[in-house]
């Protein structure tokens, strides 16, 4: 496993951001003025109701949204344009149904043109790492929705990024295979030291897997609080569950987020 | 790493079912007899643990698909065969207007020398104007879906080459290239281009843009996001494009020959009509369709072997018409 690079400075850093968007009868502000800084290494998990921003919040990051105004740095570089430095997983898997598992993830290696055996021998041991062992020639539409995920997950894995950007990844899965894409990208980001974003609607999930908690409030899309995760860095998922400093957390963030939210 | 593989397995049995129970259910799952039927069905499709994709239909099982996709029309074919030799045999109806079977068949075989010249130009001239169709319909389709210049100012040309009656240009092309090949190839070529290039641009549009947004995060350049994303995902509906335009270009290159040509199919078509020569008309006909039908069925086996795929989420083996 490649570790990420040695903890220096701010991974991520967001000062002021801000996006309005311009349609035919009205412009609405999506972001109102975010300010964040993410340490190499974290786990920022981002909750909040739909339409507040989280997404785009994502994608400034990646520079494939440029906001209206406000600095962002990955990395310690401004960012212009798409970002190279980064995995990007989108809450459906997207991945190319002509190909099968082990070809999807391998697509990042031939997009960036890395050297071909480095990535087969890469892709192997994420395949391994997450179980698809087995499913490696299975076409998409072979494999069930949380196994499309996982093939998403190595496929923004393959390149070791020092950032991973998750954009409600499991969104779409059913709890119970939830829990265990949970779990196990919980394993991975202490396996890599990778810096981690992840978007999400659930609560649990948030607490489950974030160093941090950041709740925004509806659109226009403003942080209310930033809550630091009281939990071991070594979780483990039912123990998590019942634990009591998890319990007083969630309810925190509830509270803050309203029924909209808690409904979801 | 005992305890860690018994955990993946594990995992991934849990994670079928789960699967499974997803696309078994809406929010209420609970034990409609529908929803248990559907549940085990869709974990029977669900590709086995560690044993990969389900098994491809051996060849056996292929040739009995493709038979039994085959007598609907052989039978529906035979029947009318019958009906048409009974008629004309007959003489129902005047043996000047419609031969027999028989008649047809003589003529095909006697003068085959002569009909099969006669086909390969025609063949040849729609072969070269559907490829020539292709290449500008496919080139013109990336220009269209790259570009909202190219698209304002190409789709408007497009659109009048399409909607213009191509037998109306047919005379002032013959005008233009004389009696030669030419005309009759740009005539295919016209009315082939079409389906082309909207199916073209149908295919490269319906990239998903996320697969886009992800390309860019890769640092790939436009070529490999065109090579490796957006012009496979475009191949189906590419395909079906082909397909109409592989049987228009045998209308555009018989249009061409039936307004002055020296040679081709449609040039004996209108000899055996001044003629009243109804067998040769006939056999005529018959090769005409021929081509039309060879042609087709090439650009399935082609379709089928380019995009697998896509034709593995079909139901069954489709080797013909889906």
């Amino acid at each position: 496993m490649t570790p990420a690079p040695a903890a220096t400075g701010t991974a991520i850093g967001m000062s002021g951001l801000t996006v309005r968007f311009t349609t035919r009868r009205s412009q609405t502000t999506a972001l109102d003025n975010v300010s964040l800084d993410i340490e190499p290494g974290e786990f920022v998990t981002i909750v909040g109701p739909s339409g507040c921003g989280k997404s785009t919040l994502l994608k400034i990051v990646a520079g494939l949204v440029t906001p209206t105004s406000g600095e962002v740095s990955l990395l310690r570089r401004p960012v212009r344009g798409p970002q190279k430095e980064i995995g990007f997983v989108f809450q459906k898997a997207a991945l190319l149904e002509w190909r099968g598992a082990r070809a999807n993830i391998l697509l990042q290696a031939e997009m960036r043109g890395m050297d071909r055996t480095t990535a087969a021998r890469r892709a192997d041991e994420l395949i391994e790492m997450t179980g698809l062992t087995g499913f490696e020639k299975a076409l998409p539409h072979e494999l069930s929705g949380g196994m499309q995920q996982r093939v998403a997950l190595c496929r923004a894995l393959l390149h070791s990024p020092p950032v991973l950007l998750m954009d409600e990844p499991f969104g779409a899965l059913d709890a119970l295979t939830r829990e265990q894409m949970n779990a196990e990208l919980h394993r991975i980001w202490r396996e890599t030291g990778t810096t981690v974003v992840l978007v999400t609607h659930s609560i649990a999930e948030a607490v489950f897997l974030g160093t941090r908690v950041v709740v925004m409030s509806p659109r226009p899309g403003r942080i209310i609080r930033t809550f630091p995760v009281e939990l071991p860095a070594h979780r483990d998922y039912a123990q998590v569950m019942s634990d009591p400093r998890f319990d007083r957390l969630a309810t925190d963030l509830r509270g803050l987020l309203g029924s909209a939210a808690a409904n979801h | 790493m005992t305890e860690n593989s018994l955990d993946t397995a594990g995992r991934r049995a849990a994670d079928q079912t789960g699967g499974a129970r997803a696309a078994a259910s809406g929010p209420e799952s609970l034990a409609a007899p529908e929803a248990a039927d559907s549940a085990t069905s869709s974990t029977a499709v669900a590709p086995p643990p560690g044993g990969g994709r389900p098994p491809r239909p051996t060849l056996g099982r292929r040739a009995v698909v493709f038979a039994d996709s085959l007598w609907r029309p052989a039978l529906v074919l035979a029947v009318f065969f019958v009906a048409w030799w009974f008629v004309a045999a007959r003489e129902y109806v005047p043996n000047y207007l419609v031969p027999t079977p028989g008649q047809v068949w003589e003529t095909m075989t006697t003068q085959w020398s002569e009909l099969a010249r006669h086909t390969v130009v025609t063949l040849y001239e729609t072969v070269l104007g559907f490829v020539l169709a292709a290449a500008l319909g496919l080139v013109t389709a990336v220009a269209i879906a790259y570009s909202r210049t190219l698209d304002k100012a190409l789709y408007p040309i497009v659109l009048f080459a399409q909607v213009i009656p191509k037998i109306a240009i047919a005379p002032l092309l013959v005008v233009w290239f004389g009696l030669g090949l030419t005309p009759k190839i740009i005539l295919a070529v016209l009315i082939a281009f079409f389906p082309v290039v909207i199916s073209g641009v149908a295919g490269l549009r319906s990239t998903d843009p996320e697969l886009l947004d992800l390309a860019a995060t890769m640092g790939a350049g436009p070529w490999r996001t065109f090579r490796k994303i957006r012009f496979p995902n475009a191949l189906p509906h590419l395909m079906a494009g082909l397909k109409v335009a592989v049987t228009l270009a045998v209308v555009g290159a018989v249009v061409g020959e039936f307004v002055g040509a020296s040679e081709g199919l449609g040039y004996v078509l209108l000899l055996a009509n001044g003629n009243l020569d109804a067998p040769l008309l006939f056999a005529d006909l018959i090769l005409m369709s021929a081509i039309g039908i060879v042609l087709f069925v090439l650009v399935e086996i082609a379709e089928a072997l380019l995009i697998p795929w896509h034709a593995s989420r079909r139901a069954g083996v489709s080797l013909t018409t889906s």
